[in-house]
Protein backbone atom coordinates (compact mmCIF):
# COMPACT_ATOMS: atom_id res chain seq x y z
CA UNK A 1 0.00 0.00 0.00
CA UNK A 2 1.31 3.47 -1.01
CA UNK A 3 1.71 6.00 2.11
CA UNK A 4 -0.07 8.81 2.98
CA UNK A 5 1.36 12.53 3.05
CA UNK A 6 -0.20 15.50 4.55
CA UNK A 7 1.02 19.08 3.20
CA UNK A 8 0.00 21.41 5.43
CA UNK A 9 -2.32 24.01 3.71
CA UNK A 10 -3.12 27.26 5.38
CA UNK A 11 -1.04 28.82 2.51
CA UNK A 12 1.55 28.58 -0.06
CA UNK A 13 2.46 26.27 -2.80
CA UNK A 14 0.59 23.19 -1.61
CA UNK A 15 -1.29 21.93 -5.00
CA UNK A 16 2.13 22.07 -6.51
CA UNK A 17 3.34 19.76 -3.75
CA UNK A 18 0.24 17.63 -3.90
CA UNK A 19 1.00 17.04 -7.48
CA UNK A 20 4.75 16.19 -6.81
CA UNK A 21 3.97 13.86 -4.30
CA UNK A 22 1.38 11.68 -6.29
CA UNK A 23 3.67 11.60 -9.28
CA UNK A 24 5.81 10.01 -6.56
CA UNK A 25 3.28 7.39 -5.70
CA UNK A 26 2.55 8.97 -2.54
CA UNK A 27 -1.31 9.03 -1.60
CA UNK A 28 -1.74 12.89 -0.17
CA UNK A 29 -3.88 14.84 2.03
CA UNK A 30 -4.49 18.68 3.24
CA UNK A 31 -3.88 19.63 6.74
CA UNK A 32 -6.13 22.31 7.75
CA UNK A 33 -6.91 21.27 11.04
CA UNK A 34 -5.36 19.22 13.85
CA UNK A 35 -7.58 16.08 13.61
CA UNK A 36 -6.06 16.29 9.65
CA UNK A 37 -3.06 14.77 10.80
CA UNK A 38 -4.87 11.56 12.21
CA UNK A 39 -3.61 8.54 9.94
CA UNK A 40 -0.76 10.68 7.68
CA UNK A 41 2.58 8.52 7.18
CA UNK A 42 4.64 11.56 7.04
CA UNK A 43 3.94 15.83 6.70
CA UNK A 44 5.10 18.50 4.18
CA UNK A 45 5.86 22.15 5.36
CA UNK A 46 5.60 24.17 1.87
CA UNK A 47 7.24 27.68 0.38
CA UNK A 48 5.09 30.02 1.34
CA UNK A 49 5.68 33.35 4.76
CA UNK A 50 6.30 31.59 7.64
CA UNK A 51 5.14 33.95 9.92
CA UNK A 52 2.20 33.89 8.45
CA UNK A 53 1.92 29.92 8.51
CA UNK A 54 3.06 30.17 12.63
CA UNK A 55 0.40 32.81 13.35
CA UNK A 56 -2.34 30.11 12.04
CA UNK A 57 -0.66 27.66 13.73
CA UNK A 58 -0.65 28.70 17.04
CA UNK A 59 -4.00 30.30 17.00
CA UNK A 60 -5.58 26.87 16.53
CA UNK A 61 -3.91 24.58 18.15
CA UNK A 62 -1.85 23.32 14.91
CA UNK A 63 1.90 24.11 16.68
CA UNK A 64 1.89 21.80 19.16
CA UNK A 65 -0.40 18.96 17.16
CA UNK A 66 2.31 18.76 14.50
CA UNK A 67 5.13 19.04 16.68
CA UNK A 68 3.75 15.79 18.49
CA UNK A 69 3.46 14.44 14.45
CA UNK A 70 6.82 15.00 13.80
CA UNK A 71 8.02 13.06 16.59
CA UNK A 72 6.64 9.88 15.41
CA UNK A 73 6.66 10.97 11.64
CA UNK A 74 8.97 12.14 8.87
CA UNK A 75 8.84 15.81 7.94
CA UNK A 76 9.70 17.38 4.46
CA UNK A 77 9.92 21.12 4.46
CA UNK A 78 10.71 23.60 1.66
CA UNK A 79 11.89 26.81 1.66
CA UNK A 80 9.50 28.63 4.58
CA UNK A 81 8.93 24.88 5.67
CA UNK A 82 12.88 24.71 6.52
CA UNK A 83 12.63 27.52 8.88
CA UNK A 84 10.04 26.86 10.25
CA UNK A 85 11.99 23.14 10.77
CA UNK A 86 15.32 25.31 12.14
CA UNK A 87 16.56 25.43 15.36
CA UNK A 88 18.06 28.71 14.89
CA UNK A 89 16.98 31.42 12.59
CA UNK A 90 18.97 34.43 12.30
CA UNK A 91 17.32 38.02 13.72
CA UNK A 92 14.62 35.74 15.65
CA UNK A 93 13.74 35.50 19.03
CA UNK A 94 13.10 31.47 19.58
CA UNK A 95 12.42 28.45 16.38
CA UNK A 96 9.32 27.43 15.49
CA UNK A 97 9.06 23.57 15.40
CA UNK A 98 12.91 23.49 16.02
CA UNK A 99 13.20 20.01 14.31
CA UNK A 100 16.85 20.54 12.93
CA UNK A 101 19.94 21.47 14.25
CA UNK A 102 20.58 24.18 12.04
CA UNK A 103 20.98 27.79 11.85
CA UNK A 104 19.06 29.90 9.62
CA UNK A 105 19.32 32.96 7.34
CA UNK A 106 15.46 33.79 5.79
CA UNK A 107 15.83 35.82 2.19
CA UNK A 108 19.47 35.30 2.75
CA UNK A 109 19.77 35.93 -1.48
CA UNK A 110 18.29 39.12 -1.09
CA UNK A 111 14.89 40.05 -2.45
CA UNK A 112 12.28 39.18 -5.55
CA UNK A 113 14.59 40.30 -8.10
CA UNK A 114 17.80 38.12 -6.89
CA UNK A 115 15.73 35.33 -6.82
CA UNK A 116 16.67 32.50 -9.32
CA UNK A 117 17.34 29.17 -10.89
CA UNK A 118 20.28 27.18 -10.40
CA UNK A 119 21.98 23.78 -11.61
CA UNK A 120 22.70 21.58 -8.55
CA UNK A 121 24.23 18.09 -7.51
CA UNK A 122 22.11 16.88 -4.66
CA UNK A 123 23.42 13.98 -2.60
CA UNK A 124 21.36 10.85 -3.13
CA UNK A 125 19.76 12.18 -6.86
CA UNK A 126 21.88 10.86 -9.49
CA UNK A 127 19.76 13.28 -12.42
CA UNK A 128 20.60 16.48 -12.94
CA UNK A 129 18.53 18.73 -10.63
CA UNK A 130 17.62 22.82 -11.26
CA UNK A 131 16.74 24.40 -7.83
CA UNK A 132 14.11 27.05 -7.96
CA UNK A 133 15.28 29.79 -4.96
CA UNK A 134 12.94 32.71 -4.63
CA UNK A 135 13.68 34.66 -1.60
CA UNK A 136 15.20 31.85 -0.29
CA UNK A 137 16.82 31.19 3.00
CA UNK A 138 20.06 29.19 3.48
CA UNK A 139 21.37 27.36 5.81
CA UNK A 140 24.35 29.31 7.87
CA UNK A 141 25.42 25.69 10.02
CA UNK A 142 24.09 22.61 10.64
CA UNK A 143 25.56 20.52 13.31
CA UNK A 144 27.65 17.41 12.88
CA UNK A 145 24.53 15.01 13.00
CA UNK A 146 23.01 16.67 10.05
CA UNK A 147 24.14 15.59 6.45
CA UNK A 148 24.17 17.83 3.98
CA UNK A 149 22.80 17.01 0.37
CA UNK A 150 22.98 20.18 -1.39
CA UNK A 151 25.24 23.32 -1.50
CA UNK A 152 25.32 26.58 -3.65
CA UNK A 153 28.18 29.33 -3.32
CA UNK A 154 29.17 27.53 -0.51
CA UNK A 155 26.24 27.77 1.43
CA UNK A 156 24.12 24.69 2.39
CA UNK A 157 20.57 24.63 0.94
CA UNK A 158 19.05 20.66 1.30
CA UNK A 159 19.84 18.57 4.26
CA UNK A 160 18.10 15.95 6.34
CA UNK A 161 19.13 14.71 9.77
CA UNK A 162 17.66 11.60 10.52
CA UNK A 163 13.80 11.69 9.72
CA UNK A 164 13.61 15.26 8.33
CA UNK A 165 14.52 16.50 4.87
CA UNK A 166 14.66 19.99 4.17
CA UNK A 167 15.68 22.21 1.58
CA UNK A 168 16.01 26.16 0.43
CA UNK A 169 14.89 25.74 -3.17
CA UNK A 170 11.11 24.41 -4.30
CA UNK A 171 11.43 21.21 -6.06
CA UNK A 172 7.42 21.48 -6.12
CA UNK A 173 7.95 24.25 -8.54
CA UNK A 174 9.44 22.26 -11.51
CA UNK A 175 8.31 19.21 -13.22
CA UNK A 176 11.31 17.09 -11.19
CA UNK A 177 9.92 14.98 -8.59
CA UNK A 178 13.31 13.44 -7.73
CA UNK A 179 13.45 15.76 -3.96
CA UNK A 180 9.62 14.20 -3.44
CA UNK A 181 10.82 10.53 -4.52
CA UNK A 182 13.36 10.67 -1.76
CA UNK A 183 11.10 11.94 0.63
CA UNK A 184 8.77 8.72 -0.23
CA UNK A 185 11.31 6.93 -0.05
CA UNK A 186 11.94 7.89 3.76
CA UNK A 187 8.22 7.75 4.83
CA UNK A 188 8.50 4.55 3.16
CA UNK A 189 11.38 3.47 5.16
CA UNK A 190 10.40 4.83 8.38
CA UNK A 191 7.16 3.09 8.21
CA UNK B 1 27.22 26.74 -13.30
CA UNK B 2 23.81 27.80 -14.85
CA UNK B 3 22.30 30.35 -13.12
CA UNK B 4 19.58 32.94 -14.12
CA UNK B 5 17.75 35.48 -12.19
CA UNK B 6 14.32 37.20 -13.46
CA UNK B 7 12.70 33.70 -15.48
CA UNK B 8 9.41 32.97 -15.84
CA UNK B 9 9.31 30.11 -13.29
CA UNK B 10 11.27 32.62 -10.65
CA UNK B 11 8.36 35.37 -11.31
CA UNK B 12 5.23 33.57 -11.37
CA UNK B 13 6.74 31.01 -8.62
CA UNK B 14 7.06 33.98 -6.64
CA UNK B 15 3.28 34.39 -6.75
CA UNK B 16 2.54 30.75 -5.88
CA UNK B 17 4.53 31.20 -3.05
CA UNK B 18 1.80 33.87 -2.08
CA UNK B 19 -1.48 31.31 -2.60
CA UNK B 20 -4.22 31.31 -0.13
CA UNK B 21 -3.00 34.21 1.73
CA UNK B 22 -3.86 37.57 1.61
CA UNK B 23 -2.37 41.01 0.42
CA UNK B 24 -2.69 44.11 2.43
CA UNK B 25 -2.52 47.94 1.04
CA UNK B 26 -0.04 50.03 3.67
CA UNK B 27 0.77 53.35 3.62
CA UNK B 28 3.97 53.59 6.53
CA UNK B 29 5.70 51.50 8.48
CA UNK B 30 3.26 51.44 11.67
CA UNK B 31 0.41 49.85 9.38
CA UNK B 32 2.82 47.39 7.57
CA UNK B 33 3.70 46.12 10.94
CA UNK B 34 -0.09 45.57 12.10
CA UNK B 35 -0.59 43.62 8.51
CA UNK B 36 2.33 41.62 9.60
CA UNK B 37 1.56 40.62 13.01
CA UNK B 38 -2.27 39.60 11.53
CA UNK B 39 -0.76 37.06 9.12
CA UNK B 40 -0.39 38.98 5.44
CA UNK B 41 1.38 37.27 3.01
CA UNK B 42 3.04 41.08 1.40
CA UNK B 43 2.12 44.20 1.61
CA UNK B 44 1.65 46.64 -0.82
CA UNK B 45 3.25 50.70 -0.57
CA UNK B 46 1.22 53.13 -1.16
CA UNK B 47 1.03 56.92 0.17
CA UNK B 48 -3.57 56.50 -0.26
CA UNK B 49 -5.41 53.47 -0.12
CA UNK B 50 -7.40 53.45 -3.16
CA UNK B 51 -10.62 55.31 -1.19
CA UNK B 52 -8.70 58.17 -0.16
CA UNK B 53 -7.52 58.42 -3.93
CA UNK B 54 -11.21 58.46 -4.78
CA UNK B 55 -11.41 61.35 -2.40
CA UNK B 56 -8.38 63.29 -3.33
CA UNK B 57 -9.26 63.33 -7.12
CA UNK B 58 -6.71 64.63 -9.00
CA UNK B 59 -3.43 62.47 -10.53
CA UNK B 60 -2.75 59.31 -8.54
CA UNK B 61 0.73 58.62 -8.91
CA UNK B 62 3.45 56.49 -7.83
CA UNK B 63 4.33 56.55 -4.03
CA UNK B 64 7.09 58.68 -2.74
CA UNK B 65 10.38 56.44 -2.46
CA UNK B 66 10.60 57.21 0.91
CA UNK B 67 7.24 55.56 2.04
CA UNK B 68 8.29 52.35 0.36
CA UNK B 69 11.64 52.23 1.79
CA UNK B 70 10.29 52.76 5.32
CA UNK B 71 7.81 49.58 4.53
CA UNK B 72 10.51 47.31 3.53
CA UNK B 73 12.49 48.45 6.31
CA UNK B 74 9.72 47.51 8.79
CA UNK B 75 8.67 43.95 7.24
CA UNK B 76 10.05 40.77 6.54
CA UNK B 77 7.64 39.45 4.25
CA UNK B 78 7.28 41.04 0.66
CA UNK B 79 6.82 44.34 -0.13
CA UNK B 80 4.77 45.42 -3.74
CA UNK B 81 4.42 48.60 -4.91
CA UNK B 82 2.11 50.15 -7.80
CA UNK B 83 3.32 52.38 -10.73
CA UNK B 84 0.63 53.97 -13.62
CA UNK B 85 -0.02 51.88 -16.29
CA UNK B 86 2.69 52.34 -19.21
CA UNK B 87 4.51 54.34 -16.93
CA UNK B 88 7.83 52.32 -17.22
CA UNK B 89 10.41 54.68 -15.34
CA UNK B 90 7.84 54.59 -12.62
CA UNK B 91 7.99 50.36 -12.84
CA UNK B 92 12.76 51.03 -13.28
CA UNK B 93 12.43 52.89 -10.08
CA UNK B 94 10.32 50.70 -8.30
CA UNK B 95 12.49 47.57 -9.57
CA UNK B 96 15.93 50.22 -9.22
CA UNK B 97 14.17 49.58 -5.27
CA UNK B 98 14.17 46.37 -5.07
CA UNK B 99 10.02 45.96 -4.51
CA UNK B 100 9.63 42.22 -4.23
CA UNK B 101 6.48 43.00 -6.98
CA UNK B 102 4.91 45.73 -9.07
CA UNK B 103 1.44 46.48 -9.36
CA UNK B 104 0.40 48.24 -13.22
CA UNK B 105 -2.16 49.22 -11.65
CA UNK B 106 -5.90 50.89 -12.53
CA UNK B 107 -5.88 52.29 -9.24
CA UNK B 108 -3.06 54.72 -9.91
CA UNK B 109 -4.05 57.50 -13.30
CA UNK B 110 -2.78 55.63 -16.15
CA UNK B 111 0.30 57.15 -18.27
CA UNK B 112 -0.03 55.64 -21.39
CA UNK B 113 -3.69 54.99 -22.51
CA UNK B 114 -2.91 52.54 -24.99
CA UNK B 115 0.03 50.91 -24.22
CA UNK B 116 0.99 48.07 -21.32
CA UNK B 117 4.30 48.50 -20.01
CA UNK B 118 6.64 45.65 -21.73
CA UNK B 119 6.78 43.57 -18.22
CA UNK B 120 8.93 40.51 -19.91
CA UNK B 121 11.88 43.07 -19.97
CA UNK B 122 12.03 43.79 -16.48
CA UNK B 123 13.92 41.39 -13.56
CA UNK B 124 10.71 41.94 -10.96
CA UNK B 125 7.85 40.16 -11.48
CA UNK B 126 4.08 42.62 -12.32
CA UNK B 127 0.99 41.96 -11.09
CA UNK B 128 -2.06 43.26 -13.57
CA UNK B 129 -5.61 43.72 -12.55
CA UNK B 130 -8.17 41.77 -15.12
CA UNK B 131 -11.96 41.89 -15.64
CA UNK B 132 -12.36 39.06 -18.31
CA UNK B 133 -10.14 36.07 -20.11
CA UNK B 134 -9.30 38.66 -23.14
CA UNK B 135 -7.34 41.45 -20.20
CA UNK B 136 -6.21 38.52 -18.26
CA UNK B 137 -4.49 36.74 -21.70
CA UNK B 138 -3.08 40.38 -23.08
CA UNK B 139 -1.34 40.94 -19.44
CA UNK B 140 0.08 37.83 -19.66
CA UNK B 141 1.19 37.76 -23.36
CA UNK B 142 2.62 41.40 -22.17
CA UNK B 143 4.52 39.25 -19.09
CA UNK B 144 2.46 39.60 -15.78
CA UNK B 145 3.45 36.74 -13.75
CA UNK B 146 0.16 37.10 -11.57
CA UNK B 147 -2.73 38.37 -11.93
CA UNK B 148 -5.54 39.90 -9.74
CA UNK B 149 -9.61 41.11 -10.35
CA UNK B 150 -9.87 44.60 -11.26
CA UNK B 151 -13.11 44.89 -9.01
CA UNK B 152 -13.59 48.52 -7.81
CA UNK B 153 -11.39 49.76 -6.22
CA UNK B 154 -11.93 51.43 -2.77
CA UNK B 155 -15.73 51.02 -2.67
CA UNK B 156 -15.42 48.27 0.02
CA UNK B 157 -18.23 47.29 -2.51
CA UNK B 158 -17.91 43.14 -3.35
CA UNK B 159 -19.89 42.77 -6.65
CA UNK B 160 -17.63 44.06 -9.16
CA UNK B 161 -14.92 41.17 -7.43
CA UNK B 162 -17.31 38.91 -8.11
CA UNK B 163 -18.31 39.81 -11.80
CA UNK B 164 -14.80 39.67 -12.86
CA UNK B 165 -13.82 36.14 -11.02
CA UNK B 166 -16.91 34.17 -12.41
CA UNK B 167 -16.31 35.96 -15.54
CA UNK B 168 -12.91 34.77 -16.33
CA UNK B 169 -13.57 31.82 -14.41
CA UNK B 170 -15.96 31.05 -17.08
CA UNK B 171 -14.35 31.94 -20.17
CA UNK B 172 -11.39 30.16 -18.65
CA UNK B 173 -13.60 27.11 -18.61
CA UNK B 174 -14.77 27.37 -21.95
CA UNK B 175 -11.50 27.33 -23.67
CA UNK B 176 -11.07 24.33 -21.72
CA UNK B 177 -13.91 22.69 -22.62
CA UNK B 178 -12.87 24.33 -26.66
CA UNK B 179 -12.04 21.68 -29.54
CA UNK B 180 -8.69 23.14 -30.84
CA UNK B 181 -10.15 24.69 -34.31
CA UNK B 182 -12.88 27.14 -31.75
CA UNK B 183 -9.95 28.71 -30.00
CA UNK B 184 -8.72 30.86 -32.82
CA UNK B 185 -12.15 32.67 -33.17
CA UNK B 186 -12.34 33.01 -29.70
CA UNK B 187 -9.26 34.71 -29.18
CA UNK B 188 -10.20 37.09 -31.95
CA UNK B 189 -14.22 37.22 -29.62
CA UNK B 190 -12.29 38.03 -26.87
CA UNK B 191 -8.59 39.79 -28.18
CA UNK B 192 -6.44 37.13 -26.55
CA UNK B 193 -3.32 36.42 -27.73
CA UNK B 194 -4.40 32.78 -29.38
CA UNK B 195 -1.00 30.97 -27.60
CA UNK B 196 -2.19 32.31 -23.98
CA UNK B 197 -5.43 30.73 -24.99
CA UNK B 198 -3.74 27.49 -26.43
CA UNK B 199 -2.02 26.85 -22.86
CA UNK B 200 -4.72 27.56 -20.54
CA UNK B 201 -6.45 24.78 -22.92
CA UNK B 202 -3.36 22.44 -22.71
CA UNK B 203 -2.67 23.18 -18.77
CA UNK B 204 -6.85 23.14 -17.80
CA UNK B 205 -6.21 25.97 -16.16
CA UNK B 206 -4.25 29.89 -15.71
CA UNK B 207 -0.80 29.86 -16.63
CA UNK B 208 -0.34 32.30 -13.50
CA UNK B 209 -2.15 32.86 -10.02
CA UNK B 210 -5.56 34.57 -10.36
CA UNK B 211 -6.12 36.84 -7.10
CA UNK B 212 -9.16 38.50 -6.21
CA UNK B 213 -9.13 42.40 -5.36
CA UNK B 214 -11.44 45.85 -5.70
CA UNK B 215 -13.65 45.37 -2.92
CA UNK B 216 -13.15 42.94 -0.42
CA UNK B 217 -14.33 44.47 3.22
CA UNK B 218 -14.82 41.98 5.40
CA UNK B 219 -13.76 37.99 6.39
CA UNK B 220 -17.24 36.66 4.64
CA UNK B 221 -15.84 39.16 1.31
CA UNK B 222 -12.51 36.85 1.51
CA UNK B 223 -14.10 33.54 1.92
CA UNK B 224 -16.56 34.73 -1.18
CA UNK B 225 -14.18 35.09 -3.33
CA UNK B 226 -11.49 32.01 -2.20
CA UNK B 227 -15.32 30.06 -2.81
CA UNK B 228 -15.29 31.18 -6.33
CA UNK B 229 -11.84 30.46 -7.18
CA UNK B 230 -9.36 33.04 -6.59
CA UNK B 231 -6.17 31.94 -5.61
CA UNK B 232 -5.94 34.79 -2.94
CA UNK B 233 -7.03 37.80 -1.89
CA UNK B 234 -5.77 41.70 -2.17
CA UNK B 235 -7.51 43.87 0.42
CA UNK B 236 -7.24 47.86 -0.48
CA UNK B 237 -8.94 50.29 1.76
CA UNK B 238 -11.10 47.41 3.63
CA UNK B 239 -8.64 46.85 6.35
CA UNK B 240 -6.89 50.35 7.31
CA UNK B 241 -10.55 52.10 6.91
CA UNK B 242 -11.56 50.00 9.47
CA UNK B 243 -13.08 50.72 12.84
CA UNK B 244 -10.73 47.72 14.28
CA UNK B 245 -8.01 47.24 11.15
CA UNK B 246 -5.75 44.50 13.52
CA UNK B 247 -8.98 42.65 14.36
CA UNK B 248 -10.33 43.01 10.70
CA UNK B 249 -6.69 41.71 9.21
CA UNK B 250 -5.95 38.96 11.13
CA UNK B 251 -9.92 37.82 10.58
CA UNK B 252 -9.78 38.62 7.23
CA UNK B 253 -6.58 36.37 6.97
CA UNK B 254 -8.50 33.67 8.84
CA UNK B 255 -11.32 33.80 6.61
CA UNK B 256 -9.25 32.83 3.49
CA UNK B 257 -7.48 30.44 5.23
CA UNK B 258 -10.86 28.62 6.31
CA UNK B 259 -12.87 29.87 3.58
CA UNK B 260 -15.03 27.05 3.64
CA UNK B 261 -15.76 26.58 7.18
CA UNK B 262 -18.58 28.40 8.23
CA UNK B 263 -18.50 27.76 12.05
CA UNK B 264 -15.25 29.49 12.15
CA UNK B 265 -16.21 32.91 9.88
CA UNK B 266 -19.25 33.18 12.42
CA UNK B 267 -16.83 33.38 15.22
CA UNK B 268 -14.22 35.33 13.23
CA UNK B 269 -17.21 37.87 11.91
CA UNK B 270 -18.53 38.61 15.63
CA UNK B 271 -17.73 41.79 17.41
CA UNK B 272 -15.44 43.44 14.17
CA UNK B 273 -16.79 47.08 14.94
CA UNK B 274 -17.80 48.43 11.68
CA UNK B 275 -16.58 47.96 8.35
CA UNK B 276 -15.08 50.53 6.00
CA UNK B 277 -18.35 52.23 4.75
CA UNK B 278 -19.09 51.01 0.67
CA UNK B 279 -20.39 52.84 -2.01
CA UNK B 280 -23.28 51.72 -4.37
CA UNK B 281 -21.69 51.27 -7.89
CA UNK B 282 -24.79 53.31 -9.25
CA UNK B 283 -23.23 55.84 -7.14
CA UNK B 284 -19.79 56.04 -9.46
CA UNK B 285 -19.95 58.49 -12.16
CA UNK B 286 -18.41 56.71 -15.47
CA UNK B 287 -15.14 58.83 -14.90
CA UNK B 288 -14.88 57.48 -11.17
CA UNK B 289 -14.78 54.19 -12.58
CA UNK B 290 -11.43 52.69 -12.14
CA UNK B 291 -12.32 49.21 -13.80
CA UNK B 292 -12.33 50.93 -16.99
CA UNK B 293 -8.82 52.32 -17.03
CA UNK B 294 -6.09 49.79 -18.89
CA UNK B 295 -8.41 47.38 -20.62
Amino acid sequence: MSVKIGVLALQGAVSEHVRSLEASGAQTALVKNTRDLDGLDGLVLPGGESTMMRRIMDRYDLFEAVKDFSEQRPVFGTCAGLILMAKQIEGRRGPHLALLDIDVKRNAFGRQVDSFEADLEIKGISEAYTGVFIRAPYIKSAAENVDVLATYEGHIVACQQDRFLACAFHPELTDNPAMHRYFVRMVNEYN
Amino acid sequence: MVVQKGTERVKRGMAEMQKGGVIMDVVNAEQAKIAEEAGATAVMALERVPSDIRKAGGVARMADPTIVEQVQNAVSIPVMAKARIGHIVEARVLEAMKVDYIDESEVLTPADDVFHIDKKAFTVPFVCGCRDLGEAARRIGEGAAMLRTKGEPGTGNIVEAVRHMRLVNSQVRKVIAMAPDEVMVFAKELGAPYEILLQIREAGRLPVVNFAAGGVATPADAALMMELGADGVFVGSGIFKSENPAKFARSIVEATTYYQDYDRIVELSKGLGTPMKGIDMSQLEPAERMQDRGI
